[in-house]
């Protein structure tokens, strides 16, 4: 296989680890949205730790994309 | 997909070659955007608290709302000097959103795009807790390694995960910065040059998408910055009172 191809594969894999980012923040806003039904009051003091946890979690999936780009810089 | 290059707009160029005793301090495109930055930013606070007086004005307050924030941010999350932390904490915090914010504006080129900004201004903050620890607690900055009351048979395992992780803060600390903003930027110009490869007569999806997501992206910026900096006191407090 050609290095190049092959990097342009590593890149779509590095890709995958985008998934579980995904799962997390789902899971942040579902569970905000559940404790903001139970608890309408809360949900100032809810919203700005789900907004720190939201960016917590989608930097996990920019190091996969830095991965990628690695893989990039490698070919 | 001829022509499209994602990263080209984070190259370095120079802009002012200058060599001083052998060492080159050129002036280059990040240099500049980052005392542009620090200028703007400092010179909207200065406009915002020009007339001051006792019943703040509206400029007058959105100054002092913007102080109050990062203060509060400081106080909250460094529980027993906290006041001392705040001018720095603030100087961090107008510093990475100014930053941010520049480059956005068109043409413009953003210095946290580039890793060695990040990872100076996380290796200042790991270093000065280091320098904290072990002002505060002498020898027993190791004892952070070692949480106490965990079995001795388990230590051989605890140590180096702990060693692991504090070493990897200033690591996380500098990538999640570079890489969101980086990322930003790079998905704003792939966007846009969907907008201009498609045909006129569906052009305005992703042109209009990338009015969006150039919202989406302020709000990144801010975010980021406020992460940096209650990162930042979260290490230091953890630093006055480990394991507390």
């Amino acid at each position: 296989m050609e290095t190049q191809s092959a990097a342009l594969i590593g890149m779509g894999l590095a890709a995958v680890g985008m998934a579980g980012s995904g799962i997390g923040i789902g899971y942040i806003f579902g569970k905000m949205i559940e404790a903001v039904a139970r608890q309408p009051e809360a949900e100032p003091i809810l919203s700005k730790y789900a907004w720190i946890g939201f960016a917590l979690v989608e930097a996990i999936a920019l190091y996969a994309l830095v991965l990628a780009f690695i893989i990039m810089g490698q070919a | 997909m001829e022509g499209m290059q994602p990263l080209h707009p984070f190259t370095v160029h120079t802009q002012l070659p200058i060599e001083l005793f052998g060492v080159d301090i050129s002036l280059t495109n990040t240099a500049i955007a980052l005392l542009l930055a620090s200028v703007c930013s400092t010179a909207i606070l200065m406009l915002l608290l020009q007339r001051q007086s006792i019943l703040p004005g509206r400029w007058q307050l959105l100054g002092e709302l913007y102080y109050d924030f990062v203060r509060n941010m400081t106080v909250k999350n460094i529980h027993e000097h906290g006041e001392r932390y705040v001018p720095v904490m603030f100087t961090l915090f107008t510093l990475i959103a100014g930053s941010n914010m520049i480059g956005l504006m068109p043409g413009s080129f953003a210095p946290t795009t580039q890793i060695v900004v990040t990872g100076t201004l996380a290796i200042a903050v790991f270093l000065y807790t280091i320098y904290l620890r072990i002002r505060l607690h002498g020898w027993g900055f190791f004892h952070a390694f070692a949480p106490p009351g965990i079995p001795a048979l388990l230590l051989p395992l605890m140590v180096p995960v702990e060693i692991l992780s504090f070493l990897a803060r200033p690591v996380s600390l500098a990538v999640r910065l570079f890489a969101n903003m980086t990322a930003g930027h790079t998905v704003l110009g792939v966007i846009a040059f969907f907008g201009l490869l498609a045909p006129w007569y569906i052009q305005w999806v992703p042109l209009s998408l990338s009015v969006a997501l150039l919202g989406v992206e302020i709000f990144i910026a801010a975010i980021q910055a406020y992460i940096f900096c209650v990162l930042s006191c979260v290490y230091i407090d953890d630093a006055i009172h480990p394991h507390s």
